[in-house]
């Protein structure tokens, strides 16, 4: 579904990373992990397609993203749901129409109707849905997020330090409901320097470790 | 053309959905509605400006067109004589319907202007007109002027055209400068209603962020606020429109104070130009928020 092949990056003169190659298939679980800095985030955004590879090959389903105009980027981005850190919302919409709004954006509204109240429940936040998001804690958010990130049914979902900003026992809750969405048939791919997440993901999925670290894209995992 | 008017159409309509996506900026708002009241209140002047010229120069072209006048200049003793030759002359000339000696009130009332109403003309060595009026088709003026050099010596033929041409001109000039006025009145307001569009993407950067990682089309993002900007634009205009056409109302009458600037105004169905103002306004915000929304969404991507 998205295809990375030897592909390198660089802004202001130098080269973040290169001759990475990765390939996020259907039911596959990756981790990537690696020192701040690194590039994670930056390799994560050329996977949806929200940059540009300075060389090499980045394939959206199938299209190279250099052929790829903004509006294909955007129709690509409907079938990836994407978790960021800093979880950006509209803060003056409430719970129930963030989590909709990539149905809204699509034309489709109509089709939350019954689903988003079992989908709020399904994160824990079936009691939320009227709240504005600077209402929510940090933990609220990161599920709420993964709500909007998935309401479309997506194919990939791409999470950027998902547990960043929220306490251990959310973490699991936030990893569990990660694991759910890949036994879907879902590729996910979490971007985490959380060590202790990813050992505990190792006891309830098969997942990949890869560690951005020195410009390159390793398999890692050994010593976790 | 038909495409963007069923788009202006449909963007009034609107998609609720959409309008949600951006929240309400005050401050863009109140300036873009005032921006659009301020110039739709100058552009029905304007608008009351080449109207009033545009009849002041039809009616100029067509009054003066049509008279001329003969001045007699001859001794006392002569001028009655000469008066008489003169419309003999001309009663006879084609394309001259009537002609008349302008009575002694008539000539006083023409100096008094410039010399006050107690002036005693019958006293004075002054030149007796005849007023000429002619048909459709018109007199030939060089066969006149020959005939009455010849029978009125004293008779000399004022046609009005060297000062006639002039003047249709500068009406015609001042019509052209409010048209020109009209214009520029459309293009400031396309750029400050292109600025306000420009603050309000840039305050909304954090919702374009949150609109594209979630899959929206620039057009879905621009449509958002194009639709708000084309409205303000419009209410503000409808505003100022109403404001300027009841200024103009108010204007004092040309019968209670005279001069030209009395005149300015609309008559009959020129009331209903105004009206244009509020959909041509609605279409240059348009046509400017979209231009700016797109531009800078690419700017951004």
């Amino acid at each position: 579904m998205i295809e990375l092949r030897n592909v390198a990056y660089s802004y202001g003169g130098g080269e973040l990373f290169s001759e990475i190659s990765l390939s996020l298939g259907p039911g596959t679980f990756h981790f990537l992990t690696g020192p701040s800095g690194s590039g994670k985030t930056t390799l994560l955004k050329l996977c949806y397609g929200d940059l540009r590879a300075t060389a090499g090959d980045v394939a959206i389903f199938g299209e190279d993203t250099r052929r790829m105009s903004r509006d294909s980027v955007a129709l690509a981005r409907r079938r990836i749901g994407v978790v960021h850190q800093d979880c950006q919302f509209l803060d003056h919409l409430p719970l129930s129409e963030n989590v909709v709004l990539p149905l809204t954006v699509a034309g489709r509204a109509a089709e939350a109707e019954g689903n988003l109240m079992d989908l709020l429940r399904w994160v824990g936040l079936g009691a939320q849905a009227e709240q504005l998001p600077p209402e929510l804690s940090g933990g609220e958010r990161q599920r709420a997020a993964l709500a909007r990130a998935v309401i479309m049914d997506p194919d990939v979902i791409i999470a950027d330090e998902p547990t960043g900003n929220i306490d251990w026992e959310m973490s699991q809750r936030l990893l569990t409901l990660l694991v759910e969405l890949n036994r879907m048939g879902k590729a996910v791919l979490v971007a985490t320097h959380d060590l202790n997440l990813i050992r505990a993901a190792k006891s309830q999925v098969q997942a990949r470790i890869l560690r951005l670290s020195n410009r390159r894209l390793q398999a890692a995992g050994a010593d976790l | 053309m038909k495409v963007r008017i069923g788009l202006l159409f449909g963007l009034l309509a609107g998609d609720p959905q959409a309008d949600k996506a951006v929240p309400p900026t005050g401050f863009t708002a109140r300036l873009t509605v005032f921006t659009s009241a301020a110039m739709a209140f100058l552009a029905v002047f304007a608008l009351a400006l080449s109207l009033a010229t545009d009849r002041l120069a039809t009616r100029w072209a067509a009054e003066l067109a049509r008279t001329s006048t003969l001045r007699i200049s001859a001794p006392p003793d002569q001028i009655d004589a000469q008066t008489r030759a003169a419309i003999r002359l001309l009663e006879t000339t084609p394309g001259i319907i009537a002609a008349r000696a302008l009575s002694a009130d008539e000539q006083r009332a023409l100096l008094e202007p410039w010399f006050g109403p107690d002036l005693p003309v019958e006293t004075l060595p002054i030149p007796q007109l005849i007023e000429i009026v002619e048909d459709e088709a018109g007199y030939d003026p060089l066969g006149l002027r020959a005939r009455l050099q010849a029978e009125v010596p004293g008779a000399v033929l004022d046609d009005h055209t060297r000062w006639r041409q002039p003047l249709v001109a500068a009406a015609g000039r001042l019509r052209f400068l409010g048209l020109v006025a009209i214009a520029l009145i459309g293009l400031s307001t396309a750029a400050m209603i292109t600025l306000a569009a420009q603050a309000a993407l840039a305050a909304n950067a954090q919702v374009i962020r949150v609109l594209r990682l979630v899959g929206a089309r620039d057009i879905y993002i621009a449509r958002a606020f194009v639709r708000r900007f084309t409205l303000r634009a419009m209410i503000g205009a409808a505003i100022g429109m109403a404001a300027g056409m009841l200024a103009v109302a108010f204007l004092p009458q040309a019968d209670m104070a005279g001069g030209f600037l009395t005149g300015l105004g609309f008559q009959g169905a020129g009331w209903l130009w105004p009206l244009t103002i509020p959909p041509l306004a609605a279409v240059v915000a348009f046509v400017a928020t979209r231009a700016a929304a797109l531009r800078t969404l690419r700017e951004q991507s």
